[in-house]
């Protein structure tokens, strides 16, 4: 006999992450998931991104990682709460995996969520943590063909921030290309080159960050 | 990589879906999975070998409806299938598409016992 299924595989996820995001919603919170392959940036970008908010939002940091707990100290001694999910091996966050985290957060005093997601370009691409924006660091020593390499990745993104842009006078990175096959697939995404080393285009970032907090709140 | 957390998912849907319908064994299970996810049929049947020991799916077939990466120009309005490394629309040339179809990852049907 056969029986018509018609139903998602990542239905389940789906339904967790629904209720993370009444859980953000019903405490203000707006929750970013950031995403990149290893290395690209995102512990430094939180780092900045927190030292530029300082005395002006409330940010808390959930911390994915395979096993280390490395980011997450060196985030701590910014004097923000912090969780660290370990996923034993998994190679992307999920929501059930976030939900428990958010037992720990203490929401009632966050204004801004950043999640760093496990760095990988494939998987977290697929797991939906209940996030309100999707966060793609690609940094230019990464080379800029990794839209083509990585489409659903860069189809699903918000934000796209190209990082290192201290580092394009050594490298073939054409960002005009890159920008432009991105907007191809993706017209409501927005671009922002910027540098967690020089701090070039953060400012921006941030600003965009804060816009989206007023547009919540209002 | 992910194809684990996948199968598993996919596995906990069968399963449910099973008894749901009083089904004493699940022969065989049709998913359909887009260009776009990246998910490895191989991968996939490999998880399912070990995560399906002892439940009421161990030993079924798996099927896989693979379905192109397509888009649809957003100036001339025709389809295509996206090419990996080029994102221009065939016939105009075109840079401006939207995706149509190839983010799909459900299972279809199953045939029970
Ligand atoms: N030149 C340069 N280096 C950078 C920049 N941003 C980060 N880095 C360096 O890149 C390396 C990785 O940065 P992280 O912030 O740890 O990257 P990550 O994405 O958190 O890495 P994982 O958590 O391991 O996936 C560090 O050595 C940083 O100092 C930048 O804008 N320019
Ligand atoms: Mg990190
Ligand atoms: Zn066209």
């Amino acid at each position: 006999m056969e029986i018509k299924v018609v139903k998602d595989i990542l239905g389940a996820n789906e339904q967790i992450a629904q209720k993370n995001r009444q859980l953000f919603d019903s405490n203000h919170v707006l929750a970013v998931n950031l995403m990149s392959s290893p290395g690209a940036g995102k512990t430094s970008l939180i780092l900045e991104t927190i030292k530029r908010l300082k005395g002006k939002t409330r940010v808390g940091v959930v911390e994915g990682d395979i096993s280390s707990s490395l980011d997450a100290e060196a985030i701590g001694k910014e004097g923000v709460p912090v969780v660290q999910i370990n996923t034993g091996g998994e190679c992307h966050l999920d929501a059930n995996m976030t939900s428990t985290a958010l037992g720990s957060v203490p929401l009632k005093d966050v204004d801004l969520l950043l999640i760093e997601n496990v760095g990988n370009l494939v998987c977290p691409a697929e797991f939906a943590l209940g996030e309100h924006k999707k966060i793609l660091i690609s940094s230019t020593p990464e080379g800029d063909d990794k839209p083509f390499k990585y489409p659903l990745m860069f189809h699903e993104a918000d934000v796209v921030l190209i990082n290192k842009i201290d580092l394009l006078p050594y490298l073939k990175f054409n960002t005009d290309a890159f920008s432009r096959a991105i907007k191809g697939i993706n017209q409501k995404v927005e671009i922002f080159p910027i540098s967690c080393t020089t701090g070039e285009g953060i400012e921006k970032w941030v600003s965009w960050l804060l816009t989206q907090m007023s547009r919540r709140q209002s | 990589m992910h194809e684990l957390a996948i199968t598993q998912s996919m596995l906990d849907l069968v399963l449910e879906q099973a008894e749901k319908a009083e089904a004493k064994s699940v022969g065989k299970i049709n998913l359909v999975i887009g260009g776009m996810t990246g998910v490895v049929g191989d991968c996939v049947q490999f998880y399912f070998g070990f995560l399906s020991k002892g439940t009421s799916a161990e030993g079924a077939a798996l099927s896989f409806k693979v379905i192109p990466t397509t888009a649809k120009c957003r100036d001339c309005d025709k389809h295509f299938e996206l090419k990996e490394f080029d994102w221009t629309c065939p016939y105009c040339q075109s840079n401006n598409m939207e995706i149509v179809a190839g983010k799909e990852l459900f299972v279809e049907s199953i045939e029970v016992e």
